[in-house]
């Protein structure tokens, strides 16, 4: 143990405790900036310095741990001095339009610049006026805002390691950019967002379909349908205020319905249906020799990593679409039809907590309908104003079920959203789809929680099913790479099926969730999955009425010919570089 | 590689380079703490850092393209654009900046219709800037190729460059 004082309060920590953190435990909190407890401390902007008796430089509490006997100082009037010193200079750097700013009152510059009690601009605004990145489908980087705290790289570089962005350039010129400074649209960025999630300022956001959504519901002669991903319901809450993990889905339909979507189904409807689809590719092709193992195919992050960095395994790709894009391709199709709607004048908005889901979204090939399947994609973030926009506060909300037919969902699709969940569903069906019989006990805990990479292996009546589940696209690399190897020196792997979601957490962490979240926070809304999937009447996919409905009436069975034209897709090989698709 | 031309004039197209760069980074594949050694294998057989050639040294040596790209940008080494047949280094050192060396820089940019680290249309003339080149006594001072120019004032830069060709 270290014993230390801190502004002259003892403190006892564990060997290895920074000096933020055991301020924190004597009840000072060291104002920070690039500081995220989910990264390793960078202190690449000096914000949390403190002072230490007997050393004569400042030492930042971030990434210095407390050493035995020393006496440190966190509010002297040279630290003052110092911090706003330095938080002058970088406002000098920053573009400042706060009241329209997207981040206007979260961004965590804002509330450091008032946390220090800095009124007044000690330096002339000096920055020269750069370019709005707009090249991505998902994501704007405004470099006017940035103030190279570097927590994008660090998330893009260190969890993700997808290395779409970097330092360039040196001195007052440096700034963060991409390859050749050519725009996230033209390199391997992923879309994946977790940069927008962890950017404590306006400089990197989601591409905003706000107005052309507004713009759909104004249109009488439209027919605006709205589907919300399984994680939306433990996240929406947040940005009211309520506790994270609140479990919002009743209010969700009930208060998205009172904005003017004439029809508010559920996407955990078509997770429903990608469990049907994809175990049965499963089962297939364990019962066919076919490819194993079959990959999961729902996070369109994972996906366009998997194209540009693992393409020799897209053939273990699941076929089956997210269920986004069934839902878009149902909603032209069957929707349309049971209803005699044009599907011309259907409009498909999705609620995603997710930026891929944008890109995935306007990807050439997902007009199967005839139609884009899927028209317009919201975050998490985008619903939440367009709510507060509309005058409508989530926690006045009454609950309602969302619509039929597509609006009906087991609890089997509801924990889609957390990692592990595609899994755990699957096994739930797979094991009927194999066997005939029920699994009697579907809460398969060791696919659960957040682990990296989790393994189990599940009894299917002698037959043992190998699963693995990873979260973040680092830890993807550490089950690709292992099952790269096997199928290259064995030619098999030992595993059946894997679950692969791109961001950390799964879902509940994905790109488009609130802002300033962190990952114990992500934890809770998975927390809050696992509890409404308990809850709820069905927790079997196969079980969902709706989905014996839309086979019965439209689809036929499974994998049948129908299915596989609206529900199926394909991948391609993308260039490492800038990551477009290479043609073979 | 120009020595296997009869004539030392001849001109080498940067398509015919690759296979000896692949050659010359071969002992660096894999090795991502060797990227500047390969950069700057690199640049003395193209004469600056083509994209291709970054594209390919960040895939051997399995270095991110955009660490390849930001590490680059650092360097004022470095250059992405193709340099002169002649290079013109104008000294901005404390004593050449007091007397006058910005002026020297400035009708260079003027006269060439080029900025610093850029490169004339015609390929002619580089334009860079260095810190000191110890010519201090002779300041303003400016380098082209290996020709060393004391005292220089605007009026005489034409003079100085209609030397090169």
């Amino acid at each position: 143990m270290i014993k230390a004082t801190i502004n002259n309060i003892e403190v006892e920590v564990k060997e290895g405790t920074t000096i933020l953190e055991a301020a924190k435990k004597a009840g000072f909190k060291i104002p920070t900036l690039c500081y995220h407890p989910d990264l390793k401390p960078k202190g690449s902007c000096g914000i949390c310095v403190v002072e230490v008796e007997g050393f004569p430089s400042m030492k930042r509490a971030c990434m210095t741990e407390l050493v035995n006997g020393w006496n440190v100082h966190t509010n002297t009037a040279a630290v003052r001095a110092v911090r706003k010193e330095l938080l002058e200079l970088i406002l000098a750097n920053h573009e400042m339009d706060c009241p329209t700013c997207i981040k206007n009152n979260r961004c965590e510059l804002q509330s450091l610049a008032a946390t220090l009690g800095i009124t007044t601009l000690k330096y002339k605004q000096s920055f020269e006026k750069k370019n709005l990145d707009n090249s991505s489908m998902s994501i704007v980087r405004n470099p006017n805002k940035c103030i190279l705290c570097e927590r994008c790289i660090q998330v893009c570089e260190e969890i993700q390691t997808v290395n779409a962005l970097a330092l360039s350039k040196r001195g007052s010129e440096t700034i963060i950019t991409d390859a050749f400074d050519e725009g996230l649209g033209n390199s391997v960025c992923v879309n994946c967002g977790q940069c927008t999630v962890f950017c404590p300022v306006g400089a990197l956001y989601e591409k905003s379909d706000i107005d052309k959504v507004w713009e759909a519901i104004n249109d009488p002669e439209k027919h605006v349908v709205v589907q919300e991903a399984p994680a939306i319901r433990a996240m929406l809450g947040e940005e009211f205020d309520m506790e994270p993990g609140s479990l919002v889905a009743g209010k969700m339909h009930a208060a998205l319905r009172r904005m003017g979507f004439d029809a508010v189904f559920d996407t955990n409807f078509t997770a429903d249906l990608t469990i049907l689809e994809e175990g049965t590719e499963i089962v297939g092709r364990i019962k066919n020799n076919g490819k194993l193992p079959v990959i999961t195919s729902c996070s369109p992050g994972w996906i366009k990593f998997m194209e540009t960095f693992y393409p020799h395994l897209s053939e273990y790709v699941s076929t089956a679409k997210s269920p986004q894009q069934m839902f878009g391709a149902l909603s032209k199709t069957y929707y349309a039809e049971i209803k005699g709607i044009p599907p011309e004048k259907i409009v498909s908005v999705s609620i995603m907590p997710c930026t891929a889901k944008k890109f995935e979204s306007k990807r050439p090939e997902m007009k199967d309908s005839g139609f884009q399947d899927v028209d317009f994609v919201l975050t998490t973030r985008e619903i939440a104003r367009m709510l507060k926009e509309a005058g409508i506060d989530l926690k006045d909300m009454p609950d309602e079920p969302a619509d039929d037919p597509m609006g009906q969902y087991t609890g089997a699709a509801t924990i889609f959203g957390a990692t592990g969940g595609v899994m755990e569903a699957a096994l739930r069906s797979a094991y009927f789809l194999v066997t005939g019989k029920e699994l009697e006990d579907v809460d398969i805990v060791a696919v659960r929680g957040m682990d990296g990479v989790k393994e189990a292996e599940i009894d299917v009546e002698g037959l043992k099913l190998k699963v693995a589940v990873a979260h973040g696209l680092g830890n993807a690399r550490k089950i690709l790479d292992k099952v790269t190897r096997q199928l290259e020196k064995e030619g098999r792997s030992e595993y059946h099926a894997i679950e692969i979601m791109a961001c950390p957490g799964g879902c509940v962490g994905g790109g488009g969730q609130p802002w300033g979240s962190d990952m114990a926070m992500r934890a809770r809304r998975g927390e809050t999955l696992y509890k409404e999937d308990k809850s709820l009447p069905y927790r079997r996919s196969h079980e969902n009425p709706s989905i014996k409905l839309v086979y019965e009436k439209y689809l036929e069975k499974p994998n049948s010919e129908k299915a596989h034209h609206l529900l199926h897709t394909h991948y391609y090989k993308r260039n490492k570089i800038d990551g477009k698709v290479v043609q073979e | 590689m120009t020595s296997e031309h009869p004539c030392q004039c001849a001109q080498v197209s940067e398509e015919e380079l690759y296979p000896r760069l692949e050659e010359m980074i071969e002992q660096h594949k894999g090795k991502p703490t060797e990227l500047i050694m390969a950069l700057h294998k690199a640049q003395n057989l193209f004469g600056y850092l083509p994209k291709k050639a970054q594209e390919i040294i960040s895939e051997r040596l399995n270095v991110p393209i955009s660490t390849v790209c930001g590490v680059i940008s650092f360097y004022s080494f470095f250059s992405t654009v193709p340099k002169g047949r002649h290079s013109i280094k104008v000294c901005l050192g404390t004593a050449c900046y007091v007397r006058g060396g910005q002026q020297t820089l400035e009708k260079v940019e003027k006269e060439l219709n080029t900025k610093v680290g850029g490169t004339t249309d015609d390929r002619r003339f580089s334009v860079d800037v260095v810190r000191c080149i110890g010519a201090c006594g002779l300041a303003p001072a400016m380098l082209v190729d290996n020709d060393v120019y004391g005292r220089v004032k605007s009026t005489k830069i034409m003079e100085i460059l209609n030397k090169y060709e």
